[in-house]
């Protein structure tokens, strides 16, 4: 069965054929077309779920909960179980996904292939770190229950493996408790970009969620002007407040029922978004309010293809770590030329990653400062700032992060991960991806062909 | 329905069906072939709330079975309220028009076996005098096309039993409701291409959950199915078996 899966960017169009897993015990049929490769709700942005050529092994039949242990926590699941799912299950039980990416909208094994982080990085790292036990299926039939002391290395190579090293079947989560489902959140708004260090400082240590939002148009003295937005969960004497189901369902939203036409996105209107949000919040700021976790933590989600609203030629995200030690220049050197490309970012994402180390091999999120962005597919234009903020990621000794990557160059993919020729050895033979083959370099030669 | 024998528990509609079912803390006792399919299916739906969620492998086309299967149903969940036989297969139309055998695998599954099942279901549920069987038919039961009108014979025999059931069993206060999907993305449906017809496991479920909660009669799922074969039905025969269906 043909059908057009894309990313979440949806750049590059590809062609590729589907095949649906529905059951863990299954083999992995013989004799399908070109390499495989696990897709599961297709929420990286860039090409690192994409197969052109070849096969992707679809998991959004695998959604069965395999157990849930109320008193400890613990959650089995097959791996095309979403983030959501878990939400809807565990919330009312009083517990929580321990870490959660932007989009509750991704699966539990893309979770794990791309070691996904949030906004408690500084706290808890990565979702792999919460990743107690999961079963790899590799293209030879061999199965694989690989945990910190089983397999270790094949859990190593498993977590930010970006779906190399076999398919991902069933994987045992640790969540974790929290009162209910409410955030203490507080905005401060900062004035450039020392003000957000300054923010980061002060707050890191005393709320588990950070994160901060950047005007990257705003210049000069205004250079890395944002909001930074901080909370914790509601202690416990919001207990009151019901657990029950009725806050999980939110029903409807907004959807962007086709693609926006391109001019609805273009400086001037980014700019005036911006002015207008910095100004609205910085008006609120400084009051602690009470907000249901679902906006907190998934404010895009509430509008479904939002992805849309960048029109046909799709969108690039561009999300890079930068060490702490030249985080400050470095981050100033990326805001300058973008700010000084004219294109415009709707969501540019500050934020501090913490010490915690990933158990992955390829895994992104390291000690550092990250910076996030989407840009509008401007063709020619936007390649050539993506070069530009990849060169300055690689020179402050920096990684660029492949689950929202379509661009970077082999170059730059051997410098972020260093552990790449380690990893290699775990690829299973029968398994690729379009990104893969072009951080490799293969992909000239596939041009060839 | 509170405690629900379910048959052919792996298939994509009443997986979606015992999802809600478990939700709702329902007592389940779970038959299909595959034993490791059906556990996944059982520990998804402990986890997602049944009270209890007993899983039974077993091969259905084993008629001789299907008493003792019943009883310890019955035993397992301390009586049943409920029935939702999902079991089937949509057969090879073309290997069917060469050979009797896979002919007969598809009748014996589809249509034997649950008029056997529902021989044994339906007098405990008279002798109780309350329940409600809610068996899986299908719109292809409603006329015969070239297409796949083995499939469809199985189907249409089976409306036309539980016809006769349903006709029997009302002055028991006994439900007995035929369900009507239309086409259904799900495993079965997996080699099928998908157009705008189709819907999802979870639509037909919460049509299925609704229609036995009220004790409906028929109901088509979607319900524009019944608008569509209400005119497929229409056709005269004469025009009909010219047509490309």
């Amino acid at each position: 069965m043909s059908k057009a899966l894309q990313s979440w960017g949806r750049y590059p169009r590809v062609t590729q054929r589907a095949h649906p897993l529905v059951w863990v015990g299954e083999p992995l049929p013989q004799g399908l077309q070109g390499p495989l490769l696990p897709y599961g709700q297709g929420r990286s942005y860039g090409d690192s779920c994409l197969n052109p050529g070849g096969t992707v092994l679809t998991t959004a039949g695998l959604d069965r909960f395999l157990g849930f242990d109320p008193a400890s926590g613990v959650l089995t699941c097959e791996a095309g179980v979403t983030l959501e799912d878990i939400l809807r299950l565990a919330t009312w039980q009083g517990w929580f996904l321990p870490v959660t990416p932007g989009t509750k909208f991704v699966s539990v094994g893309g979770a794990i292939a791309n070691d996904v982080h949030g906004k408690n990085h500084h706290r808890m790292g990565t979702f792999g770190r919460h990743v107690r036990r999961f079963e790899l299926l590799r293209s030879d039939g061999r199965r694989l229950v690989c945990s910190p002391t089983e397999n270790a290395d094949w859990y190593a190579a498993t977590i930010g493996g970006l779906g190399l090293t076999g398919v991902i079947l069933w994987a045992e989560v640790q969540l974790r408790r929290m009162s209910n489902p409410y955030i203490q959140q507080d905005t401060l708004p900062f004035a450039n970009l020392d003000g957000f260090f300054q923010a980061a400082a002060e707050s890191d240590a005393d709320f588990e969620y950070t994160v901060a939002w950047v005007d990257c148009l705003s210049r000069g003295r205004k250079l890395g002007r944002g909001l930074y937005f901080r909370g914790n969960h509601a202690p416990p004497q919001f207990d009151a407040l019901p657990l029950a189901k009725s806050h999980l369902s939110r029903k409807g939203g907004l959807s962007v029922p086709f693609d926006l036409p391109s001019f609805t996105l273009n400086r001037l209107t980014v700019a005036a978004f911006n002015a207008l949000y910095y100004g609205k919040n910085r008006l609120g700021a400084g009051k602690t309010h009470l907000t249901h976790y679902d906006p907190f933590f998934y404010p895009l989600d509430s509008v479904h293809a939002w992805n849309r609203i960048y029109g046909r030629r799709g969108f690039l995200q561009f999300q890079c770590v930068v060490p702490h030690e030249v985080g400050g220049g470095a981050m100033r050197e990326i805001l300058e030329r973008i700010a000084a490309s004219r294109l415009a970012s709707f969501l540019a994402v500050l934020k501090k990653f913490g010490s915690a180390p990933s158990p992955g091999l390829l895994s992104f999120p390291r000690p550092g400062v990250t910076l996030a962005l989407d840009f509008a597919n401007a063709g020619e234009r936007t390649y050539r700032l993506f070069h530009e903020l990849e060169r300055v990621t690689r020179e402050a000794g920096g990684a660029v992060y492949p689950a929202k990557d379509a661009r970077m160059e082999p170059e730059t993919f051997q410098a972020s991960f260093p552990q790449v020729g380690a990893f290699a050895r775990f690829v299973d033979p029968a398994f690729s991806s379009a990104f893969w083959r072009r951080v490799k370099g293969a992909d000239a030669a596939a041009a060839a062909r | 329905m509170k405690k629900i024998l379910v048959l052919g528990a792996t298939s994509g509609i009443a997986q979606a069906c015992v999802r809600l079912y478990a939700a709702r803390g329902a007592s389940l006792y779970l038959v299909a072939r595959n034993a490791q399919n059906l556990q996944a299916v059982a520990q998804d739906a402990a986890t997602r709330g049944a009270a209890r969620a007993e899983a039974e492998a077993l091969d259905l086309d084993d008629f001789e079975a299907h008493g003792p299967l019943v009883a310890r149903a019955e035993a397992a969940l301390g009586g049943l309220d409920g029935v939702l036989l999902a079991h089937g297969v949509l057969g090879d139309q073309a290997a069917c028009e060469r050979d009797f055998a896979p002919t007969r695998a598809v009748l014996t599954t589809n249509l034997l076996g649950p008029v056997s099942l529902l021989t044994h279901l339906a007098n405990r549920f008279e002798a109780q005098r309350k329940g409600t069987l809610v068996v899986i038919s299908s719109v292809a039961g409603d006329r015969g096309r070239q297409s796949n009108y083995v499939y469809g014979t199985s189907k249409g025999g089976l409306s036309v039993f539980l016809q006769g059931l349903r006709n029997r069993l009302s002055r028991s206060g006994v439900a007995v409701v035929t369900v009507k999907p239309g086409f259904v993305d799900t495993p079965m449906t997996a080699g099928v291409k998908k157009n705008a017809l189709f819907a999802t496991p979870e639509q037909v479920a919460r049509g299925i959950v609704k229609a036995a909660e009220r004790g409906s009669d028929v109901v088509y799922l979607p319900g524009f199915w019944r608008l569509i074969m209400f005119v497929i039905r229409c056709v005269p025969e004469r025009l009909f078996k010219r047509l490309k269906l």
